[in-house]
């Protein structure tokens, strides 16, 4: 197995923010190892808003993982240019602080000095600011994922990481969230990687749509998505390229049962 | 913001609310006396029964007195000096012995939450002293300190120490590991991770260890005063040996019931404790 290589801060061509090269993952060993990644290679230009779709456990959170830097990579490379900062797919919060003080946290731990104005903000934009005092546990689960996004924006990342941010959300929270997610996104230039598992969501974030197989997972397919945003999720256009993707993963998915 | 994003809104912040818990009206009177009644019922039943037994004319009423006489021989010790002297003497030793056992037990448990090595080296180890009835180190502690209050101090010690090492170590080793690496993600390092992410994370679990380290220290304190008699040194443990020795018996009962009561009063602050920590972080129904 070659060395693990991690390249920060100097990704190779200057437009890319994110350089996926060769990637491969396996957790375990001997009869239990399982190839989560296989040879996984993506690039993703500064500013582009890249979803990844992909059946359920086919490696689309260990990639992420394996971009922060959170898990080792076995072989290949990837290069992040800029801060990363990532959403879990479980909320994570801090149990023992409140809602304002986790997001405030996300500027403590990078000596930042807590704003307050700035935690209410991101409070506004998430819905939550008569939850600001709350415990996470008296919220519900899409509260809480609204939380850790607020958290995640609170790291002032250039790199978004996220893992099925809005899988708890109902539809008119969620379509909310969309808009203003496009319209942060937009504003701070950020560059996005959104994991999902609802199609139609991808085709309505993403200028991109790029498909994984399972076990081990590759990179399938891409869709480039040219619609002119805002878009809305039941628009024809939208429904029509979902459709087409949506296709490819069943293809995909009929080949593994 | 379009009229279409603006409605929306409105709506989702009017499904929030329903989810904001309904604020507890209850004012502390009433809080107190429903975690209190309970408490003052089983007294009284105790006390019932114990008068039952004394009228069923079981033991002489000198070996056994009835509950009242207990309580008036209370009333009347609450008025000497040496009363108050012996409980000091006794609350001294005990806020000493437990402090120096939360120090070293702490560290202990840090060191061997951290290291794998002292995890191999010393792990079971602190499993096994907690299972050693305390009692059976004062024969050695007596050898190697004589009668004097080193030998009570080093029981104390290894009586509580281990517990709150354990409560130490189980609260670091049953830290979610998302909450590590979510704590990583965001920024936190070596002592900011320390003290932001895992000492939080452990605290409920510590402070489990810290009331039941009490406990052992408390009980290995009482046999230590019991065994260990220094001269001219009134504690709690003396009163009741000297109690016994002059058959003394609303004597030995009125302090049995104090070291009772401290007991139960010590228990009560570190289960406020822990209670309230649990339930900040949903920890309790
Ligand atoms: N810590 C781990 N140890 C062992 N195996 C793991 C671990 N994490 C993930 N796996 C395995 O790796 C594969 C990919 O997991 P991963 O969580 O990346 O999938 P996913 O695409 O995010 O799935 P989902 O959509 O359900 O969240 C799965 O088969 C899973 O069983
Ligand atoms: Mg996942």
């Amino acid at each position: 197995m070659t060395a693990a290589v991690r390249v920060t801060e100097s990704a190779r061509a200057t437009d890319r923010a994110v350089e996926v090269l060769g990637v491969s993952k396996t957790y375990g060993d001997g009869h239990s190892a399982v190839a989560a990644l296989e040879d996984v290679s993506l690039s993703i230009r500064r500013g582009e808003f890249v979803c990844l779709v992909g059946a359920s456990g086919c490696g689309k959170s260990t990639l992420l993982n394996l971009i922060a830097g959170i898990y080792r990579i076995d072989k290949g490379s990837i290069a992040a240019k800029g801060r990363v900062g990532l959403m879990f797919q479980e909320p994570a919060l801090f149990p023992w602080l409140t809602v304002e003080r986790n997001i405030e946290t996300a500027m403590r731990f990078r000596k930042a000095r807590p704003d307050r104005s700035r935690v209410q903000e991101l409070l506004r934009i998430v819905h939550l600011e008569d939850f600001g005092k709350s415990r996470p546990h008296e919220l519900s689960g899409g509260m809480q994922q609204r939380t850790a996004l607020a958290r995640t924006l609170a790291q002032d990342a250039d790199i978004l990481l996220m893992d099925e941010p809005f899988g708890a959300l109902d539809a008119m929270t969620r379509t909310v969230l969309h808009d203003e997610l496009e319209r942060i996104w937009q504003e701070a230039g950020l560059t996005v990687i959104f994991v999902t598992h609802d199609v139609r969501e991808a085709v309505r974030l993403g200028d991109r749509v790029v498909l994984l197989s399972s076990r081990p997972g590759r990179v399938v397919d891409e869709f480039d998505v040219d619609l002119l945003r805002p878009r809305r999720l039941d628009s024809p256009e939208v429904t029509e390229i979902a459709a087409q993707v949506t296709e490819r993963l069943l293809e995909q998915v009929r080949s593994h049962v | 913001m379009s009229d279409r994003g603006t409605l929306l809104e409105k709506d989702i912040r009017g499904l929030d609310r329903l989810e904001l818990p309904l604020g507890t009206t209850d004012s502390l009177a009433r809080r107190l006396w429903r975690s209190a009644w309970p408490k003052l019922a089983a007294v009284a039943m105790a006390l019932v029964v114990w008068e039952l037994v004394v009228l069923s004319g079981w033991q002489e009423r000198f070996v056994l007195p009835p509950p009242y006489e207990v309580f008036e021989t209370l009333g009347e010790l609450a008025t000497t000096d040496r009363f108050w002297v012996a409980i000091a003497t006794t609350l001294r030793r005990a806020v000493i012995g437990f402090s120096v056992a939360m120090g070293i037990g702490t560290v202990v448990g840090l060191a061997v939450s951290q290291s794998s090595v002292f995890r191999r080296a010393v792990g079971s180890l602190i499993t096994g002293l907690q299972t050693m009835p305390s009692i059976a180190w004062f024969p050695l502690a007596i050898l190697l300190f004589g009668l004097t209050e080193t030998a009570i101090f080093f029981v104390v010690l290894i009586g509580a120490a281990p517990s709150i090492a354990n409560g130490l170590i189980n609260g670091v080793d049953h830290i979610p590991p998302v909450l590590l690496r979510a704590g990583r993600m965001l920024g936190a390092r070596g002592m900011t991770a320390w003290r932001h992410v895992v000492l939080p994370a452990a605290l409920p679990s510590y402070v489990g260890g810290l009331k039941q380290g009490w406990a052992f220290a408390w009980r290995s304190l009482m046999a230590g005063e019991i065994l260990v008699i220094i001269a001219a040194r009134p504690s709690i443990g003396v009163q009741l040996q000297f109690a016994r020795e002059l058959s003394d018996s609303d004597g030995l009962q009125a302090f049995m019931i104090v070291v009772l009561i401290i007991g139960i009063l010590v228990d009560i602050i570190f289960g406020a404790v822990e209670r309230r920590l649990r339930r900040n972080r949903g920890l309790v129904a």
